[in-house]
This record gives C-alpha cells, sequence and structure tokens, in this order.
C-alpha cells in the first residue's frame, strides 16, 4: 500500500495582490468555478478562503510528487469546502491521470487559516504505483 | 538569450517573486524555489510574466521545470513569443 503527504503554507496576501492585479484571469487559471463561487460572499471573493484552497491544491500536488516536468495545472485540482463540512478533492485531467499512476485511491486533506495565513495537509493512500 | 528578456524576467522577479535574494543577482541557472520563491509566488511571477510579454503560458508549461531557473524562464517565452512572431 501506497501512502503520501503533503504540505503548503500560503501569504493571504499574495491571493489579495494577485486578485487586485488579475482578477478574474487569476482565478480562471488557478481556481475551478465550484471553487470561486464557495469563496465568495454576495459578489465579493475572499482571499483568504482562496488561500486556504490553493495551499490545500498545493498539499494534494505534493502527495502526487510529479516529476518537474509533469504539467499539472492548479485548476484541474479541485478544492471543495462547503459551509461546515469536511473539505475534500476532485481531481480531473493530468491530476487525475498522474492520481492513477501513483496507485492513488484516497485523498485526505486538512485546512487552516488566520487572517495573513492558511496552511493544509494532505495524506493519501492506495495500492502499490504501477 | 536575448538579454531583454532576461532583464525583463529579472525585474518580475524582484517584484513578485518574494525570493530571499535579489533577482538581479541570481545566476541565470540558480534554482528560483532554492532562492526563496514560494508555491503561490510563483502563480503571481507566472501572471506578470504573461501580462509584461502578452501571452499565455499553455498546460503544457505548467510544471516546476519552466519554472526552476532564470533561463528556463526566458526559454519558454522566446519559444512563446517567437512562435507568435512566425505564426
Amino acid at each position: 500500500m501506497t501512502l503520501a503527504v503533503g504540505i503548503d503554507l500560503v501569504d493571504v496576501g499574495d491571493v489579495r495582490s494577485a486578485l487586485s492585479e488579475h482578477g478574474s484571469r487569476y482565478l480562471g487559471r488557478i481556481y475551478t468555478p465550484r471553487e470561486v463561487a464557495e469563496s465568495t460572499t454576495g459578489s465579493a471573493v475572499d482571499p483568504r478562503r482562496l488561500a486556504a484552497r490553493f495551499a490545500a491544491k498545493e498539499a494534494v500536488m505534493k502527495t502526487l510528487a510529479p516529476a518537474p516536468g509533469d504539467a499539472v495545472p492548479w485548476a484541474q485540482i479541485g478544492v471543495h469546502q462547503p459551509a461546515a463540512a469536511a473539505p475534500w478533492v476532485q481531481l480531473t485531467g493530468a491530476a487525475q491521470a498522474l492520481a492513477r499512476r501513483r496507485g492513488i485511491e484516497e485523498l485526505a486533506l486538512s485546512i487552516s487559516s488566520e487572517r495573513e495565513r492558511a496552511a493544509a495537509v494532505a495524506v493519501a493512500r492506495g495500492r502499490e504505483p504501477q | 538569450m536575448s538579454g531583454a528578456t532576461q532583464d525583463t524576467v529579472r525585474q518580475v522577479l524582484a517584484d513578485q517573486g518574494r525570493l530571499a535574494t535579489s533577482a538581479h543577482e541570481l545566476a541565470p541557472s540558480d534554482s528560483l524555489y532554492d532562492a526563496g520563491m514560494t508555491s503561490h509566488a510563483s502563480v503571481n511571477v507566472m501572471l506578470a510574466l504573461e501580462d509584461a510579454f502578452d501571452i499565455e503560458f499553455p498546460d503544457r508549461m505548467l510544471n516546476r521545470n519552466v519554472f526552476e531557473t532564470i533561463d528556463a524562464i526566458s526559454a519558454a517565452l522566446e519559444e512563446l513569443t517567437g512562435a507568435e512572431a512566425t505564426a
């Protein structure tokens, strides 16, 4: 059985800067529409919630352990956390293909955030890689 | 490798890379990740480079290799801008 863990820490200020400078282009390149919707209250996108999701994406990415030349677009790792529910991951495209090659069958996430920092841990479990 | 391309890359890294070492002092083959570029900083760098060069990195270039060094970034940019110039 394979077991992998990943962790990441994100400065909310970096997300705030990206939103301010690049707006919808940043959101479209990095996040799924559902992630953006879950990070929005009224018409305002919350950079702290985006930062938490980005930290989780990177934590998951580390469990996938891509080779330096493997291209895995960030939006192909979807991190979802409906209100008052545990976060979960949806992989598509290259991320999903890489998880299959690594033998990953389950992914668990834990996310934490405060005003200016967000962190996430991901644990991947599955059979031995092919 | 165009000096102008590399100069612009260095300035973007200085502005967005959150490096522990000055981007203007790094060797072209030095690892940017070892110099302190975080995962989200690499996103900010990517978006700023796209603005500066009026290009979009295709999905196939969204990998660690492309953003590892100043040389690697410059080569990717010259591939993208050169391809557009001959289109």
